[in-house]
């Protein structure tokens, strides 16, 4: 360095760099600065032989695992199974719990059932329900008061254990004939039950002779499974057709469609999949969803 | 180097370029050897101040964990706790949860602006007097005078033969080091669970691990910052004197010399008149009493910590050949120049930062104790569920779901009465509520409590898309209401 680097007034030397007008003092560093700087590289070549550190070396699949092999991994999966035993209380109880009441009238219990439930529903049950369990056209709505297979708790719970329409010898069946497509009405007969069903649930305006039509060949082909009054079976699946649900949507052309075809909707059988105490907590949450029937009847006017 | 003699050739027709390598050892050292200091112990009333101050804060640091103060049955009893497992704050009348975690900043905020205002003032005074680095390493330092003696037998020491009398010196004084480091990590660690708990467990092995680690950092860190590096942490660790330099300016006090009065510097003999020459007798006192081993007659340097020992140092001497004292005293940059120039030093404190500093302090310390002593105890909101956004019931009526969130903040479990408003017919249901209790709900003490809420109306009382709701909480016998509004989605009439 030459001496136009050298400050004038301390005697040091400058870093020879100038920033407007400003100029740096190269003070020499403290000597201990240095040996940690060393002791930091003899820190990390410890790491690399202890610890994971370095991408495959040739030959060798993976990575260098270190001498305590230690893996994230298998830390993250053994913090999993910590939490999943610190819980097997809370399930065990959950799994000696008799009923909805007993569940409900123990507070943390509940707080757990419905903790544990939502979060099994979001990773079993949101793929045709919809996270906010509120159904789709085909897949239905739980939120609501319409339960073709029964909305008692335990009702539910069956349901969720062996599925609808599936593998399960157990599991609740029943199959709508597909009146139009497999021949046995005519286009004009399936219009006329279509406009006597949807004169079940209020709808006017459908022609008197359509509605008779409609009513005779309802009460041969329909009333077995749907009722005289069209109010639905529980015990077979068949929904009440006076109410303002519909679950394969509730126009002209979808209820024509329905009978054309005949719904043959499928949820698979959770047992087997899915522990008791899972599908416990899952019609726990489900039936705290709002819908369940012989809702708790705390129910009371608004206002004061 | 060059030599040769003639500089323009270095051999018949080559030219010799006058150039060095720019890493030429013998030019500039890289890296600077640490300089042993052996601050000679003084007496006067700065070092007083600052032995009282040490007794003080260090006192408060130790005991502080054990004080105790009531909060009822629900909560901790100590006075002072960081309690995370809790997830609350506690300073003696003060609790702060974590969603007011706004608190704590302001209190940074309002150390930070404290430390500036006084910088502005009075310069490193935190530096000087209250920093942990300072005080712990002013401890430090008379326990080993207490092993070691004072400064010229400390050097004597260091420099003689390994002998018994060496060792068990050197030994004690790193035994009673290790002590006060432990003691310091040990005392951190109370703040963050029961003291008492914490003692009763700690040393039969039965704290948490975290304990143990930050009980072995904070024991490290005091041995090893106060111990060994002191005034290298000042000098080249802390961030601080470099921010300083920004918060202070011509006009705030510094520790100077008087360069007006201290020069020509000198030795004087006995007898000697004073006139002509300076009243510094150039005895190097003040250099001696430095822990930070600086020169204070050169002028305000970065390393100064302004801990004033060396006026107590030059008062002393000052006192001993009969000058008057404060050779060496707190004072401007603008004085030390107004001095030399024969001027009458002038004293602005009043200056604009100083006036930004402070009413900035007072602004938010202000707010702080508004916001402390206005918040409420209780507190309610509520979050309408949003998927689905309403159900519609088989009989045409419409559901809408509702989280009510209820905040008791109190000591005491909480028994509410909910009122809600809403659209004609409405009809309600508490998820887990006691038919019997009917809108009567409990909310245990310290705690948040969620209820979720299903509202039913029919339809013909659906008017309108969106119609709107209030939930008003108000806890039984007391005439404080706290409401929350919302709003009733249906789609709209039919």
């Amino acid at each position: 360095m030459s001496d136009d680097h050298i400050d004038e007034e301390s005697g040091i030397a400058t870093t020879g760099h100038e920033w407007d007008g400003i100029r740096e003092l190269d003070n020499p560093m403290p000597r201990w600065w240095l040996w940690v700087f060393y002791a930091s590289i003899v820190w990390s070549i410890g790491y690399w032989v202890l610890m994971p550190a370095w991408p495959a070396l040739p030959g060798m699949q993976g990575h260098t695992t270190g001498v305590v092999g230690n893996s994230e991994r298998v830390n993250v999966a053994a913090d999993l199974d910590a939490l999943q035993s610190s819980r097997a209380d809370s399930f065990a109880e959950l799994e000696s719990a008799s009923g909805y009441d007993v569940i409900e009238a123990d507070p943390v219990l509940f707080r757990f059932a419905l903790a544990a439930g939502e979060s099994a529903f979001g990773n079993f049950c949101a793929t045709c329900h919809g996270a906010g369990a509120q159904g789709f056209v085909g897949y239905p709505n739980l939120n609501d008061d319409v339960w073709l297979w029964g909305g008692s708790f335990d009702a539910i719970r069956t349901t969720i254990r062996y599925g609808i329409r599936s593998d399960h010898p157990d599991t609740h069946f029943s199959q709508m004939p597909a009146f139009g497509a497999d021949g046995l009405l005519s286009r004009e007969d399936v219009r006329h039950v279509r406009d006597y069903v949807l004169s079940l649930s209020g709808n006017a305006g459908f022609e008197a002779a359509a509605l008779n039509a409609g009513g005779e060949i309802f009460a041969s082909q329909c009333a077995t499974c749907h009722g005289d009054n069209g109010t639905g079976d529980v015990s077979q699946g068949a929904p009440d057709l006076t109410d303002a649900i519909w679950l394969y949507g509730g126009s002209a052309e979808q209820v024509e469609a329905s009978i054309w075809r005949g719904p043959f909707g499928v949820m698979p059988a959770w047992e087997g999949r899915l522990d008791d105490p899972t599908i416990t907590a899952l019609a726990t949450y489900v039936y705290s969803l709002g819908g369940g029937e012989i809702a708790p009847a705390n129910n009371g006017a608004g206002g004061e | 180097m060059s030599t040769a003699p003639n500089r323009e050739s270095a051999a018949p027709g080559i030219r010799q370029h006058r150039v060095e390598a720019v890493n030429d050892a013998s030019r500039r050292k890289l890296y600077k050897k640490r300089e042993p200091i052996y601050p000679q112990l003084v007496q006067g009333k700065f070092r007083l101040a600052k032995w009282v101050f040490l007794l003080l804060s260090l006192g408060a640091y130790y005991f502080i964990p054990f004080l105790r103060w009531d909060r009822g049955p629900s909560a901790p009893d100590q006075a002072v706790l960081i309690d995370f497992e809790g997830h609350r704050f506690y300073f003696f009348f003060i609790e702060i949860w974590p969603q007011e975690i706004y608190f704590v900043s302001g209190l940074l905020i309002m150390a930070a602006l404290a430390l500036f205002l006084v910088t502005a003032l009075f310069g490193r005074v935190w530096c000087g007097y209250a920093c942990p680095q300072t005080v712990w390493t002013d401890l430090f330092i008379a326990v080993e005078r207490m092993f070691e003696g004072d400064r010229n037998k400390r050097i004597k020491l260091d420099r003689a033969r390994w002998s018994f009398n060496k060792a068990w010196r050197k030994t004690g004084k790193h035994i009673v080091w290790l002590f006060i480091a432990a003691a310091t990590g040990g005392a951190w660690i109370l703040y963050f669970h029961d003291a008492y708990d914490t003692l009763s467990h700690f040393f039969t092995g039965g704290s948490p691990l975290s304990a143990y680690l930050f009980f072995g950092i904070l024991t490290f860190m005091t041995y090893t910052l106060a111990g060994t590096m002191r005034e290298q942490v000042c000098t080249y660790m802390c961030p601080w004197p470099r921010i300083q330099a920004a918060m202070t300016d011509r006009d705030a006090l510094n520790v100077a010399y008087r360069v007006d009065r201290g020069e020509p510097r000198g030795a004087h003999k006995k007898n000697d008149s004073w006139d002509g020459r300076g009243d510094c007798i150039d005895c190097k006192a003040c250099v001696v009493a430095c822990p930070m081993g600086i020169d204070i007659r050169n002028g305000s340097q970065l390393e100064c910590i302004q801990c004033a020992l060396c006026i107590d140092a030059c008062d002393d001497i000052m006192l001993k050949v009969d000058r008057p004292t404060g050779l060496i005293t707190y004072d401007t940059d603008v004085n030390i120049d107004r001095r030399i120039e024969g001027k009458k030093p002038v004293y602005r404190f009043l200056r604009p930062r100083v006036l930004v500093y402070a009413i900035s302090l007072v602004i938010v310390s202000s707010v702080m104790l508004f916001g402390l002593t206005s918040r409420a105890h209780l507190d309610v909101n509520v979050t309408r569920d949003r998927n689905p956004n309403f159900v519609t019931l088989s009989d045409g009526s419409v559901r809408n779901g509702y989280t009510l969130k209820v905040i008791n903040r109190t000591h005491d479990v909480l028994e509410y009465s909910i009122t809600i408003d809403g659209p004609d017919g409405l009809n309600w249901r508490i998820l887990g509520q006691n038919e019997a209790r009917g809108l009567i709900v409990d909310v245990p003490a310290g705690r948040t409590q969620d209820f979720r809420i299903f509202l039913t109306v029919p339809r013909s009382a659906i008017t309108a898309a969106n119609q709107p709701v209030t939930f008003t909480v108000s806890p039984q016998g007391s005439d404080e209401t706290l409401s929350a509004d919302t709003v009733f989605l249906s789609g709209g009439s039919r």
